[in-house]
């Protein structure tokens, strides 16, 4: 570490003896922590991006800097290598950049603000707390360019800096970044809230220590670490095979012409160390889409999925990390090389769940889900509005949950943690749009056993002149089904011009003109389905063509037919399954709807865009 | 001579409490609630209370009741079947419900969605689109929608009907026409439109709390006129029946039959209404209060003798846009479960709960899982041989039982375990105290904590030394708090809209006008029910913030101060309590987002309720026995007291345990408790 504490006090925190219940109290009192972070930030923050939305993440972690309350693991380790100098009593820490923090953050939108906690001139632990920004200047508003070459061309890059010297704002430093944002006003509020959040976790861990005692809770938090480790050494152990599991899964493409980009993951299991080796993914592409994947950020994330199967109260925490090896290639789509542009990571980040979900389910196929959705489309739109102002609107998109063991997956829903949408009504009092259809599609949910969720049809109607970009992903290849479960629908952009013409958008575009009374019809997909449709309840399909969720023709892929009083044919039922089961000869794990040389050799055909050409070796 | 009858009908137990209007004489009653039709219980409740006080029920003019037929409705999903009409575009509007999945990452996994409560079966779109300035985008069609309205009456399946159209909160034209003409074809069927439920902006929010009035309104509104009817029938003719809302005020009979999503928290409303009843006449205004309940605790901050009020109802995963006492609720009551995880061997305590059934293993109901009632009955909290009028008979050994397959489960031994499970639940308990006090910029220490409901004072002492609110308060009929709040409170009502306005952009007169119009409408229920403007209160609210933020505090404005001041008094006062809350300030672009005008009729109760004698007596003529407790790792003796027993001033040294008939207080070592001058205990530390 170059990074040095500097603490007045230098007494040491001694390891006591900590009974159980002290050590459950103590974790109870740092969950509620971490949910007063959330709360003072969404009351807070400005953007409609945080506080609706909800795209920000709180963390605590002790003085070694691991993750004892948090989600997206710790980062510390990176900074204090990346960072040189002294850190003091009061100072805060803001940076945004991926390749100084070891990749805590992956593009640079999202800020994060580090909190040294200090009690009585010791180091006590830290807090800290990322947003993602309306805007981090660059070439295009809301700074995710697609063909951006280089970092350099995705707005203002912040290496650790100090936003505060012990407890004094750094104004200078402020307003030079501010200064490089399209949005300077909502970011500076956020920022605020990300440092309020952060100074009230300071506070309170102050405060639990004060109550406790320093070295009980030093010595709590290493037990709660040791909690996650002993859990999850038994769950590797329970889910992780010995036998190697492959699996891949493609990001469609990299806005500028070059596709499918494949991620390959290898699990194995050596004793008590699971291994993810995701050799054969292939190299870095020329625009924003790389991912540079924290290979801490990823244990996290399969330690989250897994834990919670088995104690839901646990406070996870970075505790089990030595019992996973995560193993990427440099120069890959999932680690590349700076200057890399990264901002729109976001497909290849939401797409690592379907890959974990695949690796991991063959091991354990009971409780494997089908491919979700995975990924958080975009859509921008900036312009002035009629009275001469600027406006510039991130909307996330929702699409359909996976079929899953537990049941059918909701519709137009969100697999992000806390996300919402953005009220219609508020988006259309702030800025000039109208919403005229929010929906789900029928059909787009892969028929299964449970079926997949349907994914969601916007209808955006621009009220002025403007520009839009779009991210989005998954309009290639499938989300796919398992054990029997079909693939669901693909996604589609679709731009109705006020002259009546129609223009089907690629899936990741920016700079866009559109213009009043243009339509843009941003439809995502749906979850796929999740075991064999033939064997689904007749009624149950009978009720969602009630519903409108599954047309009567859609029901048709479950082998039911309705009649038209809106009743289940069981004697047509009956055949048409029969001849359905014979015809499609048995079921694989995983059904692609195809394999990749022919997703791209009907690309065209089926989805009025060109396919996109192999990415460069 | 009058008397009020306060009615409060929780899940077990019917409480009631008569009280002269005059003297202020009070006289209670708990009989077992009828949950199939509660008003059995409440009227066989008024025969016993009247027959127990020998008063003649025609003395009765006025029964105020808080109940939860509206919310058993939606907690057992049992209301009517509702019809919905949309915007076209928006026919999923509850089915997407705003994308939110529960749970952090991966919490998708497992999540389940409930059934809607407007099934897609029955919801329709209706042509039309409003903007979201107020002006009409394309006219309805009102063809189409007869036609749709038809085929969804055709179906005999809808018992309520239900509209809410896009941007209809600023302007609900398009909503009145499509209710004229389903008026015409669904006759008496209730019909509410959400420009009248709740005119505030977010189309989710808003259909969901008009489509859970329409949920609910049928049973409670033939509840409430099955109940008016008998009431004329045993009482007198001109009887005067009020329902409590769940932001403590009184609605008429009418009036609550009308909007019944504003009863959804009658409940956990009457018990703060009674604990700031008592609390203000013992001179304490600021308090944190605190019911434990079986099942869930609810906690409410209560600043200057008002609870604060906030615009959201929540009830289990329903939650409305709809006035209530800002009461949060967590899972941890006196049946909540204590467990220990295989894997992680961690101590956790609910939000599983035994419930009434099998209840808790002391029970001896068929309960066999540790709960947290087990462990104050292990650690002689809870004792097992005083029985006092409906008390519950409690078998120790089977909590011991229970209790100890934990304990072995953590290798730790009985009374260890037993305190465990209390210290890891009052924990939860400080942390809901937390949301309120702290997380909202209140110090708990410039609190009095008031504990009640059945399990809370033997809780409260132990939360009064975690949180430092003193003195802790444990108020007359803890176990019956409701139906104090109930007889004490008065008829209010209220009318807000979204106006979402820069400040900079209006002038003080414009707020006057708008707030003007807010009073009639919010005083037209008055007028319905003849109540005069000579027997009104009236007060206004505008919610600040700046432009853009998702948070907004509620401030209170008067109509002399913006004639005086102007709007720089109120932009003031919000950048002051910005400031306080989250330690900076903005200073310009204020917005208000909401505005709403108050009306309450004056209270008529002008007696004190007594609940005390006024001479402090002699301990041990309250004192009913010997006892030992475990606290702090050592056995405690003890002794027990029967409250009723003690007089004005009475003072109780800790270690001690004080009963009655349906709750028991414990008093920790090293702590006293004073009978205050209402009756009250007070209970401080000692020095």
């Amino acid at each position: 570490m170059t990074a040095r504490i500097i603490e007045s006090n230098s007494t040491p925190f001694k390891t006591v003896d900590v009974d159980t219940v002290t050590v459950d109290i103590i974790e109870n009192a740092l969950r509620n922590v971490r949910e007063e972070m959330d709360a003072v930030l969404f009351r807070t923050a400005m953007s409609p991006g945080i506080r609706e939305q909800g795209d920000c993440f709180p963390m605590v972690a002790n003085r070694d800097g691991k993750m004892v309350v948090g989600q997206f693991g710790s980062f510390i380790h990176g900074f204090m290598e990346a960072y040189d100098g002294e850190i003091y009593e009061g100072d805060i820490i803001l940076t945004n950049d991926p390749y100084m923090c070891n990749a805590a953050v992956s593009h640079l939108p999202d800020w994060i603000v580090l909190v040294p906690i200090f009690k009585d001139g010791r180091h006590l632990a830290w807090s800290a707390m990322f947003g993602h920004m309306s805007d981090n200047g660059g070439m295009v508003p809301g700074s995710i360019p697609i063909s951006a070459e280089t970092i350099y061309q995705e707005g203002i890059r912040i290496p650790p800096t100090k936003l505060y010297k012990k407890g004094e704002l750094q104004e200078g430093v402020l307003e030079l970044i501010l200064h490089n944002v399209r949005t300077s006003d909502w970011n500076r509020f956020d920022l605020n809230a990300l440092v309020a959040a952060c100074r009230t976790a300071s506070k309170r861990c102050a405060e639990i220590a004060e109550r406790f005692g320093d070295d009980v809770f030093q010595t709590t938090m290493q037990i709660m670490l040791d909690r996650n480790l002993e859990a999850m050494r038994a769950i590797i152990n329970m889910i992780v095979p010995e036998e190697p599991q492959y699996f891949e899964d493609y990001v469609c493409d990299d806005g500028v012409g070059k596709g499918p980009y494949k991620i390959a993951c290898k699990l194995w299991r050596e004793g008590d160390v699971a291994i993810f080796d995701f050799a054969g993914t292939d190299p870095q592409a020329k625009s924003s889409i790389n991912f540079y994947m924290s290979e801490d950020m990823f244990k996290m994330f399969f330690g989250s999925f897994t834990i919670n199967l088995f104690d839901p109260h646990i406070l996870f925490n970075d505790g089990f990390y030595e019992l996973v090896d995560v193993r990427i290639p440099e120069g890959s789509l999932l680690k590349p090389k700076f200057p890399a542009a990264l901002s729109g990571r976001t497909h290849a980040l939401g797409r690592i769940f379907d890959v974990m979900g695949g690796v991991l389910g063959q091991g354990a196929p009971d409780a494997m889900n089908a491919a979700g959705f995975s990924d958080s489309p975009h859509l921008f739109y900036s312009g002035y509005d009629k009275q001469g102002e600027w406006f510039q609107l991130f909307q996330i998109g929702f699409g359909g949950i996976p079929g899953r063991p537990v049941g059918d997956g909701p519709d137009g829903h969100s697999l992000w943690p806390g996300f919402t949408n953005v009220p219609n009504e508020f988006i259309e009092a702030y800025f000039p749009l109208r919403i005229a259809k929010y929906e789900p599609i029928a059909d787009s949910g892969g028929a299964g056993l449970h079926r997949g969720g349907n994914g969601l049809s916007v209808a955006y109607e621009f009220l002025v002149d403007g520009q839009i970009g779009v991210h989005d992903d998954r309009w290639l290849t499938y989300p796919w089904g398992v054990r029997g479960g079909d693939p669901g629908m693909r996604s589609t952009k679709r731009l109705v011009r006020v002259d009546g013409s129609e223009e089907w958008l690629p899936a990741k575009c920016d700079g866009v003109n559109v213009y009043e009374g243009d339509v843009l019809y941003f439809n995502t997909w749906g979850g796929g389905g999740w075991g064999d449709p033939m064997q689904r309840d007749p009624e149950l399909v009978k009720t969602d063509v009630n519903r409108g969720l599954v047309s009567r023709d859609g029901a048709v892929r479950y082998g039911v037919v309705i009649d038209d009083s809106g009743a289940v044919d069981d004697v047509a039922t009956i055949k048409l399954r029969n001849k359905a089961i014979e015809d499609r000869g048995a079921t694989g794990l995983f059904n692609f709807g195809g394999t990749i040389e022919e997703l791209v050799a009907r690309a065209q055909e089926e989805t009025h865009l060109p396919a996109p050409q192999p990415p460069n070796p | 001579m009058t008397f009020r009858l306060g009615v409060d009908v929780g899940g077990t137990f019917t409480d009631l409490l008569l009280v002269d209007e005059s003297s202020g004489q009070t006289y209670m009653a708990k009989v077992p609630s009828t949950p199939e039709d509660s008003s059995i219980g409440v009227l066989h409740g008024i025969d016993r209370i009247c027959d127990e006080s020998d008063i003649d029920t025609g003395q009765v003019t006025q029964v105020m009741h808080g109940t939860t037929v509206a919310t058993n409705a939606v907690l057992t999903r049992k209301g009517a079947s509702v019809g919905l009409v949309t915007t076209k575009g928006y026919r999923q509007v509850l089915q997407v419900a705003r994308s939110f999945c529960p749970g952090g990452l991966g919490g998708w996994v497992s999540y389940m969605k409930a059934p809607l409560l407007a099934p897609l079966e029955l919801t329709i779109e209706a042509d039309e689109r409003m903007g979201a300035d107020g002006n009409s985008v394309k006219a309805l069609d009102a063809k189409a929608l007869r036609s749709d309205l038809k085929i969804l009456a055709d179906t005999g399946k809808v018992e309520a009907l239900t509209i809410c159209l896009i941007n209809s909160y600023v302007n609900g034209e398009h909503e009145a026409q499509v209710r004229d003409v389903a008026r015409e074809i669904f006759g008496d069927i209730p019909i509410s439109i959400s420009s009248d439920v709740v005119p505030e902006m977010q189309e989710y929010e808003r259909t969901e709390t008009t489509v859970v009035n329409s949920y609910v309104r049928p049973q409670v509104s033939k509840y409430v006129q099955n109940l008016q009817t008998s009431l004329q029938e045993r009482l007198r003719d001109d009887v005067n029946l009020a329902i409590l809302r769940s932001d403590g005020g009184l609605a008429s009979a009418r009036a609550s039959s009308e909007s019944p999503v504003n009863l959804l928290l009658s409940g956990p409303a009457g018990g703060v209404a009674g604990a700031v009843y008592f609390c203000r006449r013992g001179g304490f205004d600021d308090i944190l209060t605190f019911d434990m309940g079986g099942t869930s605790t609810d906690v409410a901050l209560i600043q200057n003798g008002h609870a604060r009020i906030r615009r959201e109802t929540r009830v289990s995963d329903i939650m409305v846009r709809a006035p209530s006492v800002d009461v949060r609720t967590i899972g941890a009551g006196g049946g909540s479960i204590a467990f220990v995880p295989e894997l992680t061997k961690a101590l956790r305590v609910g939000p599983d709960s035994a419930g009434a059934d099998p209840g808790p293993a002391a029970y001896m109901k068929g309960g066999e899982q540790p709960t947290v009632c087990d462990a104050n009955v292990v650690l002689g909290y809870l004792p097992s041989d005083v029985k006092l009028g409906g008390a519950m008979e409690i078998n120790r050994e089977a909590a011991e039982t229970a209790v100890q397959t934990l304990a072995d489960a953590m290798g730790i031994d009985l009374l260890t375990a037993a305190e465990g499970i209390i210290k890891i639940v009052n924990e939860s308990m400080l942390g809901a105290l937390r949301l309120v006090s702290v997380e909202q910029g209140y110090d708990p220490r410039d609190f009095a904590l008031v504990g009640f409901g059945g399990a809370g004072p033997l809780h409260a002492n132990a939360l009064g030394v975690l949180s430092g609110s003193w003195p802790v308060i444990v108020p007359p009929g803890p176990g019956v708090l409701c139906a104090y709040g109930d007889a004490t409170t008065q008829i209010r009502d209220e009318a807000s809209r979204t106006y979402v306005t820069r400040v900079d952009a209006i002038s003080a007169d414009d707020l006057i006008r708008e707030l003007d119009e807010l009073r009639a409408r919010a005083a037209e229920s008055f007028k319905a029910d003849g109540i005069g403007e000579d027997q009104q209160e009236v007060s206004y609210q505008a919610d600040f913030r700046y432009a853009g933020q998702a948070f907004q505090l509620s401030l209170p404005v008067t109509k002399q101060a913006l004639e005086k001041d102007g709007l720089s008094a109120l932009t003031d006062e919000f950048d002051r309590q910005h400031e306080q809350l989250f330690t900076f300030a903005h200073g310009q672009d204020h917005e208000i987002v909401m505005i709403r005008a108050i009306v309450k009729a004056t209270n008529t109760l002008t007696a004190d309720l007594k609940q005390v004698s006024d001479k402090a007596s002699d301990l041990r003529d309250a004192k009913l026995h010997d006892t030992k407790f475990y606290f702090g790792q050592n056995w405690h003796d003890a002794e027990i007291y029967d409250r009723s027993k003690l007089g004005m001033g009475t003072v109780v040294p800790g270690p001690a345990i004080v009963v009655e008939m349906d709750s028991t207080t414990l008093v920790l070592p090293d702590h006293t408790a004073t009978v205050d001058n209402v009756g009250n205990l007070l209970i401080n530390p000692f020095n």
